[in-house]
């Protein structure tokens, strides 16, 4: 039971009632993708816009669990102000403590911690890793987009775009 | 006489059935296993287990080829399984293709039966309610052969009108599928009333069993289908077994589904001969001991006595039902006139999975998601259902234990 209580702890319900930073953004400039959980069908939105090498603004779209839900809304303000190689090793190291792939990577990865507890729940952890996986196409999209010059992203994604 | 109707007869022991079933012994997290999942799978009676475990144990041997004993008393219990089958449905056992369950059953219909008649234009009429595995079949012959779908719409309550289903019927509409049951919401379909429409119209009536197996007898003849498929596993017998019933004559007309061995007359390079249905459909050596304990899965159903099964399914769904609704916030999803033991249900502000993972915390097994029905939880306006399904060896206390379990999930979740 304590497994249950560790992970539906307070920070968490929080962010999953009262997300931060669930909206759209304008793409471009923003960049997008969109992460999708087959097993449950929930649908997430990720949107990063990138200034000066650096993530000015995240944000995501989607309704889903409190897991998924309270993961986007700590991962939009884990990743303000990173760099997309910052924002990537903040997403190994937290894919790692959700995994339990990675032992002692619950430290530095501040309220993120409060998703570690979902590595007792195997079944859930794709709910954990859903805007993580998006947010990785996103920036993938945002990088080739500035390769490609000043023609702004196309919108990125591993999923056929829906319901946009 | 419609096919669901329970039948007079055997007193039913709740606790005679769960003694049968020993998964029900196993604790999980350190409770009583309370296992409201049985319309994804239901568990096994020890009769079933044994007759799989007997067949390894004293039988084993392919069927249909070898001239030594074992052979032939392999091939015995797999065409007596056939003709066990063939009673259930009041069917010849000529028309019983054995598969690997619903899902290759209604893929051999679409397929081959598919490949016979649909012509460029024409339609495959299905409902709203369907599981994916009467769907994507469906598209997939369509697609090849340059038909394509019509979906006839459900009403608020889950149910599919008769008014509706004529409706979207059509000169065009070759093929009508529908579900017997409805997983989702539990619905039962008025499958006669509405196979009848569809051949008025000329239609062929494929039905999707894959729950209607579980929640009584299905007389095909009576249903006045064409085909019905249905797998094992729903209804108490093993996974990757399952059979398909058709018509003697469409069987006759189908083009094989997949080509191998026990499916052939004669072969040379230049010209294979095929066999007879149901052999024709049976390309490969088949799931023997899956199909031995098929034969033992309907034996049991019919031992315990279906009526009494029936009965005691709808009494613990008034139940549910009853119990659900006084729990803050809950809305029942699927409110049918005639439903079987299933129920789907959300709580106001909790998503469905993090509610499964609190009850599975007190040993509570339910299905969150939306069951492959993706179209119809579109038509619902809800992402995801939590639902909970009967078996004949649900009871009451587990009843209770999912109240209880999900007051205490609305105090993990402060909802």
């Amino acid at each position: 039971m304590s497994d249950l209580t560790d992970l539906y702890g307070e920070l968490l319900l929080d962010h999953g009632r009262r997300p931060h930073n669930r909206r759209a953004q304008p793409v471009p400039p923003a960049a997008d993708a969109e992460g999708h959980n087959p097993m449950c069908g929930d649908r997430v939105r990720v949107f990063v816009r990138i200034e000066n090498g650096s993530i000015a603004d995240a944000s995501f779209e989607g309704q889903g669990c409190a897991i998924s839900t309270a993961s986007a809304s700590m991962m939009t303000r884990a990743v303000l102000g990173r760099t997309p190689a910052e924002a990537r090793s903040i997403l190994h190291r937290f894919v790692g403590s959700v995994t339990g792939a990675e032992a002692a990577a619950d430290e530095d990865l501040g309220e993120l911690a409060a998703l570690a507890g979902v590595r007792a729940f195997p079944m859930r952890v794709k709910c954990a890793t859903l805007a993580w996986h998006a947010l990785a196409e996103a920036l993938r999209s945002a990088e080739r987009a500035q390769a490609d010059g000043n023609g702004g992203p196309p919108g990125g994604g591993a999923e056929p775009r829906e319901g946009t | 006489m419609t096919a669901l109707a329970p039948e007079a007869g055997k007193a039913f022991d709740l606790e005679r059935v769960r003694s049968q079933f020993p998964i029900l012994e196993r604790p999980v997290r350190g409770r009583r296993l309370v296992y409201l999942d049985s319309a994804a799978t239901s568990q096994k009676p020890l009769s079933v287990i044994e007759a799989e475990s007997a067949f390894y144990r004293t039988t084993n041997a392919n069927i249909h080829r070898g001239v030594h004993l074992l052979s032939q008393e392999a091939t015995e219990a797999y065409e007596a399984a056939r003709g066990r089958v063939a009673r259930f449905l009041n069917a010849s056992p000529d028309e019983i293709v054995f598969t690997s369950g619903t899902t290759g059953g209604l893929n051999l219909v679409a397929q081959s039966y598919g490949s016979l008649v649909l012509r460029p234009g024409d339609e495959v009429l299905l409902t709203q309610l369907e599981h994916h595995s009467n769907i994507v079949p469906w598209q997939l012959a369509c697609e090849r052969a340059g038909a394509s779908i019509r979906v006839v719409p459900v009403t608020d309550a889950g149910e599919v009108e008769i008014g509706a289903f004529e409706e979207a019927l059509s000169d065009r509409t070759k093929i009508a599928a529908f579900p017997h049951v409805s997983n989702a919401l539990g619905t039962v379909l008025p499958v006669a009333e509405l196979a009848a429409a569809a051949k008025r119209r000329g239609a062929t009536v494929v039905v999707d069993g894959a729950q209607g197996i579980a929640h009584g007898r299905p007389d095909v003849r009576a249903l006045g289908c064409d085909f019905y498929a249905f797998g094992a596993h729903k209804v108490y017998g093993p996974t990757g077994a399952g059979a398909l019933w058709g018509r003697r004559g469409l069987l006759e007309a189908m083009p094989p589904y997949q080509g191998g061995g026990d499916m052939i007359r004669t072969v040379t390079f230049e010209k294979t001969t095929y066999a007879d249905p149901p052999a024709r459909f049976e390309a490969g050596t088949p799931n023997i001991a899956g199909v031995v304990g098929m034969a033992a899965a309907l034996d049991w159903v019919e031992q315990t006595g279906v009526g009494a099964i029936l009965e005691h399914e709808a009494e613990l769904l008034r139940t549910a039902r009853e119990a659900l609704s006084e729990v803050p916030g809950l809305r029942l999803i699927g409110n049918a006139e005639r439903q079987a033991g299933v129920q789907s249900f959300v709580i106001e502000g909790v998503h469905p999975h993090d509610l499964a993972t609190i009850l599975d915390a007190r040993g509570v097994a339910v299905r969150a998601g939306h069951h492959c029905a993706q179209p119809l939880m579109a038509r619902l306006g809800l992402p995801a259902t939590t639902r909970a399904s009967f078996a004949a060896y649900s009871g009451r206390d587990d009843v209770e234990a999912l109240v209880g379990a999900l007051r205490f999930a609305a105090e993990v979740l402060g909802a």
